[in-house]
Formats: structure tokens, C-alpha cells, sequence
């Protein structure tokens, strides 16, 4: 009855805040309905013979990238500059960041007068070898014993989708994703011909971790089943295993059998250590699983746009590696043929320089203590505001997104 | 000594455990994935890159070359580039879910030409013609019903075509059916075939054409043809999906390539048009291109675009903005629009004269075949006649790389290979038969 009544005093704040300055955005959790309703239902056919598409139904918009362009169409000279719906930094002034590094590598590119060619289904391979590399680590056993197949991916989307139709293509009918988990997750999966089923991960009403019931869950699982993991900076919640925990999670993995497949969206950008971002995964690697593992290099390079990634599996040996690669490209060839070229020539360029290394790990360090400064920030002004919730969480959380209390956050970001 | 046979027992057991602390997870799904094909066309790049041989050429991938071999940036591509580096509010954020909207724009009034009112199509920025194919193929299979009595909704593609249409289309879940395109006896279009086939399919299948410089036969329909063609489809209420890869660079001429499929559009069809701007802007790794639907109104354009959109995020979210920004700085400036449209005249026309010498010179070397079957085709390809057996011998013989079949990508032949290869052709075709 509390938690009912503080939903009420809530929405009434919010309604008042709605009759004076300034705009604010629904969560993106008003808007998740019919996003993942089954194609069916808006499979109308048409009959006419005049045009095709008469009958077509509006879809959804997109629960995330939706709120964007709401944002943007938004043109009331109320609107507060703040758009906290898609996973994408901010500087300090609220525009998009483009890190140093990656303007000297692009600079070098232009310089080399490097042409447009077609990069072979697998992508880049020079690319594909450093971003493993810088995964897994340059002591990893898999990567010296050739024995991890790697493609280039469009960024964590395109990696996800081809290993869920490989998954399908090879007798998977189902996958584990945590609950709550990055919505386009489900999609994704759904596409690409598997069940997509959740498991615990979220205690809402305490704002942490629910390791009790993950670990429950787990222990119900089929035999087998692949199970979704976050590597780092979990999306939306913020809240990550501890390397206790992990360790947990990945015994119970083991006693079950199941396929450990890694989605890695914010290496160096959640905790701004690289290293620390990656313990997960190489512990995995070193308990003996055969992984698999999509790295995105959108937030932590800041390469959106760009769409680059890599999809890696952990294979027994490099003959086994090999017979994998070459199904990862059969299902590449029909989807796309083969990447693009730019936004791995650039990681390429800074990861195989070890100044640029640094430096790229300098700058995305300040990324991330900038949004760890805001995360403190957000937490005291609401403090100051008079919230009798607590919001330790927020500082707890780790990464790029918080988890406010309950679904129903209306934004209203005050410069700091 | 039963002491002994106990030790001697509890020692072989021994050796018989695993000894490891734990079972290492099978992950069973590995071990049973075979090694998947090599891609016909892109397996036979990569053989081209190992093989050692100095004399080794090649005409597989459909890749520009210029007179010395080497891959052409277009001057006009690379000015854009410059001006996007120096261009300080140009940054790397996502595109949108349907890409960047002013690209679309530019694209599309490059397919349809200037006059054509674009409130009423539905456009995407894609992953070059592939992508595109796939948003398009999925598009059908979800929302075109089935004609009476199937449980898929067919699609016919030309026999031959692109190799990858094939899968492509699989993938979507369409039945892919062919329709006769090629008639290898007089190594020319078949087109009595075509129309008889197109009338055999049943009414409402999607037909799949190639706007221009058919890929791999180079034969094209002429615009009485197109015509013909457009007033069949239009009987038996077929869906239109065009294929467009070569636009400008087929004949060198941006708005003769799009002679057919903007005849379809005035024709009334609500055409489905795959985009591709890896050959004509030389943008192939950058992988740039659209997919477009022709609808009645408005309010079909916006409710298609968001089916559109619900394709493209469960597969990438949004498309690579690169290529995209580099076909926009072009388009949108008059002068670097003038200075793209000749370096497209350029290389098509070093295709074209690549095309009548290869003739020229199997001539000089002695061949007495009919080759004028190449020089009427039209675009990147000569679609030789050679069957399979002397393709295989060309490249383990002479190290040329081409596809199986028949097909040689003109862009890899200069003044240095020419005579090599007109030799080659010349020695696997002689006192052999190049029509079926």
C-alpha cells in the first residue's frame, strides 16, 4: 500500500510538473507494448489489386530509438535539452563526443589514401585479431592456440543475430536472456527462430541483484540451453555479479552444461578499466567454457554510427575454430555479404598502436568517470530535492544507464 | 594375493578416469558443425590472394580495376571525403533506424529522377544491393499474400543471376523459382522463355528483374521488351522487385540505367527497388545502398516505413553511416555531382573498351569462336559461354580467377593481362563448343 501510494504521490508530482516547465519523455516502458507482438497480428495480407500496401498496418515505434526520434521531432521551445533514452555519451555540454583518438586515426586514414574495397565476408582481419585480442587478452590461451573463430560484426546488434540464427541453425530452440535485459534483445532472437526465455536477474523492489533466483533459474534449465550473459555494465539494470558470484554462476554453468554466450557492450566504458571490464569473460574462458561473444565498439569508442563489432567463439581446437568461421559466413553472405570497412580501419588503427592504446584508454576512462560523476550528482539532487526513497542504488549501479526506481521514470534532468 | 588383484584393479581404474577436477562442458553443438561452402564468388577472391603465381589475374568479383589494376577511388568520392573530415559537426552518432533521411532522399531521386514525387515512397538506407535484397525479400515474404493454393509466396529470379540472390531469398523464407533468362545456344536473351514463364507463374508471385546490366549474362531486355514485360506482370498481378547494382555504370549513362525501372513506375506498378552503391560510386566495403517501396499515399509510405523498421533492428539496428555520408556530399553538390557523373562515364567506358579488345584480341591469337555475344552485352561482366570444366582449367592452368560460370569481370583486364588472357581463353575454347 506504501509502494502504491508513493506510485500516486508520483504521478501526481509529475502531472503538476506537466502544467509548467519544462517537457518531459515518457519511459521507455510506456511505450514497450505490441513492440514483440507476434508477426501475425499485423500480417493483414491485402486483396486489392490496385496497391499492394493499402491495407498496412503502423507498427510500433522502436521502445528506444522511438523516444530519439520523438526527441528530436519535438519541437517545443520548452523542450529540456535531454534526451536519457538511447545508450549514447554526452559531454558536458550535452553534445555528442567524438574521442581525440579516433580523429587522429581517421586524419592517418585519409592520409593513406586507402580505397573502398570489399573486406572478405569475415571482415577485417586485422581488426578482428586486435579486438579479440583486446577481449580476451594478449595472454589468452584460445587466441595463442588459434583456436577462437572471429568475424567482424555490425556493431553488438548484427554479432547477436548472426550467432542466434547459427544457434537455431544447429538445434537450439531456445535461449536465456536476464529479466530485465536491453530490449532489442528479444527481437533478435525471436528472428532469428528461437524461443527466447528469461531468467531472474532484477529484485525491483530492492534495486540489486536477484542472485538467489539467477542461480535458481539457471539450475532449471534444460540441459544445454544457451544462456545470455551481460559482460559488463548489465543493460538497463547497472547491477553486475561480483567476481564471487560470477565465479558461482559460472560452476552452476558447468554442472548444467550450458552454452555461456556473452553480449560485451561497454568494455573500458563502464568502470573505465578495460581489464576489469573483461573478468567475466576471461574467467570464463579460463574455467574451460567454450564461449561465445559479441563485442559492440559503439559506446566505448564512440563509433555509432560506424556499426562495428565482432563475434567470437571459443572453439576446442583451431580445426573445430575453422569448421565454425565457416558457418558464421554462411550465414553472414545472404544477410549482408560482408561489413564495413571504416569504423574497423579506425579501431584497427588505434588498437594495434600502443600510444593510441593509451591514449584511447585515457579518453575512454574520462567517459566514464564523467558519467560516474553524474551518477553521484543525479543521486545528491534528488537527496536535496526531499526524496524519501533511497536512491543509493544509482551510485551502485555501474555503467552508462541507471535503474530508477520502478519502471515508471519520468526524466527531468536539471543542469548540474 | 587377492591383495594384489585389488591394487592391480583399483590401478587400471585409474587409468581409465578422466583427470580433470570436472567435465569440461561438451557444448555438443560444436563438434557436430560441418565446414560450411566456400562462397562461389567470394571463395574464389580469396583464392586469388594465396595463389603465388606472378601471372595470376583476377576477373571473379565485380570490383572496378583501373588501366594499371589497382583498385580506382573516384576523385569525386575522395573530394567528399576530405570535406567530411574537415567538417567539425560531422560525428559518428547512430543513424536512424531507416538511416540517414536526407541520403535516402538524394538516393532515391537518383533511381527515380528528379520529378518523381517521393511523398509516396517508402525508403531505408541499406546494407548495399545485399541488404537490401534481404529488407525487401523479408518485406514480401511477411506482408504479400500467397497465391491460392501455396503455403510460400514464390519469388522468380532470373536463370542465371547473382549467385547470392539464391540464399538470400531462402533465408526469407520465400520459394525461389527461376524463370529462363539465358539461352546458351545463341548466347543471347531468352526471351520467349521469360515471358512464357512469367505467365506460367502463379498470379502474384514477386518477380525479381534486373534494372540494368544483368548480372552475370550482361543481355538486358530492350524498352519494347520492358514494356511487354511490365503489361504481363501487370495481367497477373505480379510484384515487381527490382535489382539495381549498376546504375551509371552500365552504359556510363546515370538515367539511361534507369530507363526500365522508372517505366515500371510510370506504368503504375508498386515496384519494390533494390539500390547499390558499391560499383557505380566504387563504395563496396563501405557497404551503401537503399531499398524503397512505391505506395499509393502518405499514409501507406508511413505505415510501411515502420514495417521497414521493424525488419532492420532485430538484424542491426541502424546502418553504417560512412558510405552513406560520402554519397550525400556528392549529391548534394552540383559540382562534385557533375565531376562523380564523369568519373562514372570514365570507368564505363574503360570497361566498355576492355570488353571490345578482349574480342580484338582472341581474334589476333586465333580464335575463331562467335564472340560478339560479348560485345552486345552490357556492363561489368562478359558472360563468355565457357562452360565450367574450361573455367576450372583457366585457373589451375593459368591462374585466372573467375567464376564458374563463365562469367569474367571485364574491370580486371588491362593492356598488361589482355593478351595473357585472350591466350588462356583461347587455349581451353579451341575446337570446343562455347554455346550449349
Amino acid at each position: 500500500m506504501i509502494l502504491r501510494t508513493a506510485q500516486t504521490l508520483t504521478r501526481r508530482a509529475i502531472q503538476s510538473a506537466r502544467l509548467t516547465k519544462p517537457r518531459i519523455l515518457p519511459s521507455t516502458s510506456t511505450i514497450h507494448l505490441n513492440l514483440f507482438a507476434p508477426l501475425s497480428c499485423v500480417n493483414r495480407g491485402f486483396a486489392s489489386a490496385s496497391s499492394p500496401w493499402k491495407d498496412f498496418p503502423m507498427a510500433p515505434p522502436d521502445p528506444i530509438i522511438g523516444l530519439t526520434e520523438a526527441y528530436l521531432k519535438d519541437d517545443s521551445p520548452d523542450k529540456v535539452c535531454v534526451n536519457v533514452g538511447v545508450g549514447a555519451y554526452r559531454c558536458d555540454q550535452g553534445m555528442p563526443f567524438v574521442l581525440p583518438v579516433v580523429r587522429e586515426a581517421e586524419n592517418e586514414i585519409n592520409l593513406e589514401e586507402l580505397d573502398h574495397e570489399y573486406s572478405g565476408i569475415a571482415g577485417c582481419p586485422n581488426f578482428v585479431n586486435l579486438a579479440l585480442r583486446f577481449v580476451y587478452g594478449e595472454d589468452s590461451v584460445p587466441l595463442k592456440e588459434k583456436r577462437v573463430a572471429g568475424v567482424q560484426t555490425l556493431s553488438g546488434t548484427g554479432g547477436l543475430r548472426v550467432f542466434g540464427e547459427v544457434l537455431h541453425q544447429f538445434g537450439h530452440t531456445h535461449i536465456y536472456v536476464p529479466n530485465p535485459t536491453w530490449g532489442n534483445h528479444i527481437p533478435i532472437f525471436t528472428n532469428a527462430g528461437l524461443e527466447v526465455r528469461k531468467y531472474r536477474y532484477y529484485d525491483n523492489e530492492k534495486c540489486s541483484l536477484d542472485f538467489d533466483h539467477l542461480i535458481e533459474d539457471m539450475k532449471n534449465m534444460p540441459e544445454g540451453s544457451c544462456i545470455l550473459l551481460h559482460a559488463c555494465a548489465h543493460n538497463p539494470t547497472g547491477m553486475d555479479p561480483t567476481m564471487e558470484q560470477w565465479k558461482e554462476i559460472s560452476h552452476v554453468a558447468k554442472e548444467k552444461n550450458l552454452l555461456c554466450f556473452f553480449d560485451c557492450a561497454y568494455q573500458g566504458f563502464a568502470s573505465g578499466d578495460a581489464r576489469k571490464d573483461a573478468a567475466a569473460v576471461r574467467m570464463f574462458v579460463e574455467d574451460g567454457h567454450n564461449i561465445a561473444l559479441v563485442q559492440s565498439f559503439s559506446k566505448n569508442f564512440g563509433l555509432y554510427g560506424q556499426r562495428i563489432g565482432a563475434l567470437s567463439i571459443v572453439a576446442d581446437s583451431p580445426e573445430e575454430a575453422q569448421r565454425v568461421l565457416s558457418q558464421l559466413k554462411v550465414h553472414i553472405r545472404p544477410s549482408y555479404s560482408n561489413p564495413p570497412r571504416h569504423g574497423a580501419r579506425i579501431v584497427a588503427k588505434v588498437l594495434a598502436s600502443e600510444q593510441k592504446t593509451q591514449e584511447f584508454v585515457e579518453q575512454c576512462m574520462g567517459m566514464a568517470k564523467r558519467i560516474d560523476a553524474m551518477r553521484s550528482r543525479l543521486r545528491t539532487k534528488l537527496e536535496e530535492l526531499g526524496s524519501s526513497r533511497s536512491w543509493e542504488h544509482i551510485t551502485k549501479q555501474i555503467g552508462v544507464r541507471t535503474m530508477t526506481w520502478h519502471f515508471h521514470f519520468f526524466s527531468r534532468l536539471y543542469f548540474l | 594375493m587377492y591383495l594384489r588383484l585389488a591394487t592391480l584393479f583399483l590401478f587400471t581404474a585409474t587409468l581409465t578416469q578422466p583427470t580433470v577436477a570436472f567435465a569440461m562442458p561438451s557444448n555438443s553443438y560444436l563438434s557436430t558443425i560441418p565446414e560450411g561452402p566456400p562462397d562461389a564468388i567470394l571463395g574464389i577472391a580469396e583464392s586469388f590472394k594465396s595463389c603465388t603465381d606472378p601471372n595470376k589475374v583476377n576477373v571473379c568479383v565485380g570490383a572496378y580495376r583501373d588501366s594499371s589494376g589497382k583498385p580506382w577511388i573516384l576523385p569525386s568520392v575522395r573530394k567528399a571525403e576530405e570535406r567530411m573530415l574537415k567538417d567539425d559537426t560531422v560525428n559518428k552518432e547512430y543513424a536512424p533506424i531507416a538511416g540517414d533521411g536526407r541520403y535516402v532522399e538524394l538516393a532515391l531521386r537518383f533511381a527515380y529522377g528528379n520529378e518523381m514525387d517521393l511523398g509516396s515512397v517508402a525508403g531505408v538506407q541499406s546494407l548495399s544491393g545485399t541488404g537490401a535484397c534481404r529488407i525487401g525479400g523479408h518485406f514480401f515474404a511477411r506482408f504479400a499474400p500467397k497465391p491460392k493454393g501455396l503455403d510460400r509466396l514464390p519469388i522468380y529470379i532470373p536463370n542465371p543471376t547473382w549467385g547470392n540472390h539464391i540464399q538470400i531469398f531462402k533465408e526469407c523464407g520465400l520459394d525461389v523459382q527461376r524463370y529462363r533468362y539465358y539461352d546458351s545456344k545463341t548466347n543471347a536473351l531468352d526471351y520467349d522463355g521469360l515471358i512464357a514463364d512469367l505467365k506460367e507463374a502463379p498470379d502474384g508471385s514477386v518477380i525479381l528483374l534486373h534494372s540494368c546490366a544483368h548480372n552475370p549474362t550482361g543481355c538486358d531486355p530492350t524498352l519494347q521488351q520492358w514494356k511487354d514485360i511490365s503489361d504481363l506482370i501487370k495481367e497477373k498481378s505480379h510484384h515487381v522487385f527490382f535489382d539495381s547494382a549498376y546504375q551509371g555504370f552500365a552504359s556510363g549513362d546515370a538515367e539511361a540505367d534507369a530507363a526500365a525501372l522508372r517505366l515500371f513506375v510510370k506504368e503504375g506498378h508498386n515496384i519494390v527497388l533494390a539500390q547499390s552503391f558499391a560499383k557505380n560510386f566504387g563504395l563496396y566495403g563501405e557497404r551503401t545502398g537503399t531499398l524503397s517501396v512505391v505506395c499509393n499515399t502518405p499514409e501507406e509510405r508511413s505505415a510501411v516505413m515502420s514495417q521497414l523498421k521493424l525488419i532492420i533492428r532485430p538484424m542491426y539496428s541502424s546502418p553504417p553511416i560512412h558510405g552513406s555520408s560520402i554519397v550525400k556530399t556528392v549529391l548534394e553538390d552540383e559540382e562534385l555531382t557533375k565531376e562523380y557523373y564523369a568519373n562514372c562515364e570514365e570507368m564505363a567506358d574503360r570497361i566498355g573498351s576492355m570488353r571490345r579488345r578482349l574480342v580484338e584480341v582472341l581474334k589476333e591469337v586465333g580464335s575463331t569462336h562467335d564472340w560478339s555475344h560479348v560485345t552486345s552485352q552490357i556492363g561489368m561482366f562478359a558472360f563468355t559461354g565457357m562452360s565450367s570444366d574450361m573455367c576450372d582449367e583457366l585457373t589451375s592452368k593459368y591462374s585466372i580467377f573467375l567464376t564458374r560460370d563463365g562469367r569474367i569481370s571485364l574491370a580486371g583486364l588491362n593492356e598488361g593481362n589482355i593478351e595473357y588472357v585472350a591466350k588462356a581463353i583461347h587455349d581451353v575454347t579451341d575446337g570446343k563448343s562455347i554455346t550449349s
